[in-house]
């Protein structure tokens, strides 16, 4: 195993970690985005809160959830390392540091986008997830007897300093899809005058659809209540 | 004209090192800034101070040897340029400018504005070779390349191996010269015998010698005098894979 080991701990091969869970979490966004969206069904939550059983009970989603936790953690991880590791290959910094035109502020800042995104990660989690999923009891239930998330996620976003939040969260979520979508294809070795353009197309569509939708879902729930 | 000059000066790898402000006046315009550093040697000479040291060789570029980071670009403000060819005409009249080494901690300041670069042999010596027999060289037509691979080759073995790369990137990463190297000597069939091993070896003595992995953030490529594409890494990237791989054991 030690042709593998030299590989993933080489900084190529750590790169192609963090481009695998990246785009892995990529795809995440979009099923989360898509259930997030349907809160805007005006149906008191019906649709929403069955989904979000359904999300929680059925055994495939719940073996791909510990993917998805396996693939947070492994990116999560390896940023942080390569973040430390770095920073000590320049002890010394630039007294004058002047960024090429053709360098994107996105791509300099990774991993300060990355630890604002942690951050979230863990009150996001902490506020929904565990507790939809460990004392679903103080959530109540629907109609239909479900849990109430539908209630839950409508509350959160009638306070400002909750709503402000998550915008600043999801922008600076922007900022990092921004750069990593591309990013992570040339780190697993994929560039090519045929297909980058079009890898980079779609990654600018990407973000801006994920980006602006899960901007839009806070943003209308806090004015709906005003 | 006039210029002030902010030079980092450092006696040694182990003086901490600070900025000291030179000022010197009647500077031709069309003097290159290596040959202002003269001027200002001479005057420091005279003045019974220390000169300030910094490398260089060709004045050309074309050697590599040249490396400072001028107003917080490696190889000052133009683009596909090195610092002997950088030309006072470029700059204001009474402009500040601030000079600095190439920071990265696997380049060591030996004294003021002259880095140890010898990291770099190091990770040539772990892979960036080719073997051949030794005797009277082949017949220069009887391997043959394609047309569209020479020209990629021709691309990356421009690298004068500067450093600039490594001093413009925020993770102080030797990809873009490591990757140049590997992609050269890939994309050419007198590279073929050690294809693997060249790229495992070299990219593990480029991790041991310190350097930053790559952001991906195309500061290299817009800092390298000699242009090399980024493209290169991607390429680096898929023989490493192809190394981990395909390797026969």
């Amino acid at each position: 195993m030690g042709w593998m080991s030299q590989w993933l701990f080489s900084s190529v091969g750590r790169k192609w970690v963090m481009a695998v869970t990246g785009l892995f979490l990529c795809t995440f966004l979009v099923v989360h985005l898509s259930g997030n969206l349907l809160t805007l069904i005006p149906d008191e939550g019906k649709t929403f809160n069955a989904f979000a059983h359904f999300m929680s009970h059925n055994w495939i989603i719940r073996f791909l959830e510990v993917v998805l936790f396996s693939g947070f953690l492994l990116h999560i991880i390896q940023g942080l390392v390569l973040m430390v590791r770095n920073r000590k290959s320049r002890p010394v910094r630039y007294a004058v540091h002047a960024a090429a035109p053709s360098v994107s502020w996105s791509s300099l800042n990774m991993g300060l986008l990355g630890t604002l995104l942690l951050v979230f990660l863990v009150v996001h989690v902490g506020d929904f997830f565990v507790e939809s999923r460990f004392t679903p009891e103080k959530l109540g239930t629907d109609a239909q007897g479900y849990v109430n998330l539908y209630a839950e996620v409508v509350h959160s976003f009638s306070s400002l300093p909750y709503t402000l939040f998550y915008v600043l969260a999801m922008v600076a979520l922007g900022f990092h899809l921004w750069h990593g979508f591309q990013s992570a294809f040339r780190s697993l070795g994929l560039m090519h005058s045929r297909y980058t353009p079009a890898v980079i197309w779609t990654g600018k569509v990407y973000t801006v659809v994920i980006t602006a939708g899960f901007l839009f879902i806070p943003l209308y729930w806090y004015f709906m209540q005003l | 004209m006039r210029l002030t000059l902010k030079v980092w000066r450092q006696k040694n790898s182990q003086d901490k090192g600070r900025f000291e402000v030179y000022h010197l006046n009647d500077l031709d315009e069309h003097a290159s800034f290596l040959e202002m550093f003269d001027v200002l040697n001479e005057q420091l000479i005279r003045e019974g101070k220390d000169p300030v040291a910094f490398d260089h060789d060709c004045r050309e570029g074309i050697c590599g040897m040249c490396s400072m980071v001028i107003n917080g670009r490696p190889h000052g403000p133009l683009t596909h340029n090195t610092t002997c060819q950088l030309h006072l005409r470029h700059f204001r009249d009474g402009e500040t400018i601030t000079v600095e080494p190439w920071r990265a901690s696997a380049f060591p300041v030996i004294k003021d504005l002259v880095v140890d670069r010898s990291a770099f042999d190091r990770i040539i010596a772990a892979g960036g070779f080719i073997s051949v027999n030794t005797g009277q060289a082949v017949e220069a037509n009887s391997i043959l390349v394609p047309k569209e691979n020479a020209d990629q080759a021709m691309n990356a073995a421009v690298c004068i191996g500067c450093g600039a790369c490594v001093a413009a990137c925020k993770n102080a990463s030797a990809m873009l010269f490591v990757a140049a190297k590997v992609s050269h000597l890939s994309l050419l069939p007198q590279g073929e015998p050690e294809r693997y091993r060249r790229v495992k070896n070299m990219v593990a003595q480029m991790d041991k010698e310190g350097f930053g992995a790559c952001t991906n953030t195309n500061a290299c490529e817009a800092a390298c005098p000699k242009g090399i594409s980024v493209t290169h890494i991607a390429r680096l990237n898929r023989e490493y894979l192809k190394a981990t791989f395909l390797q026969e054991e």
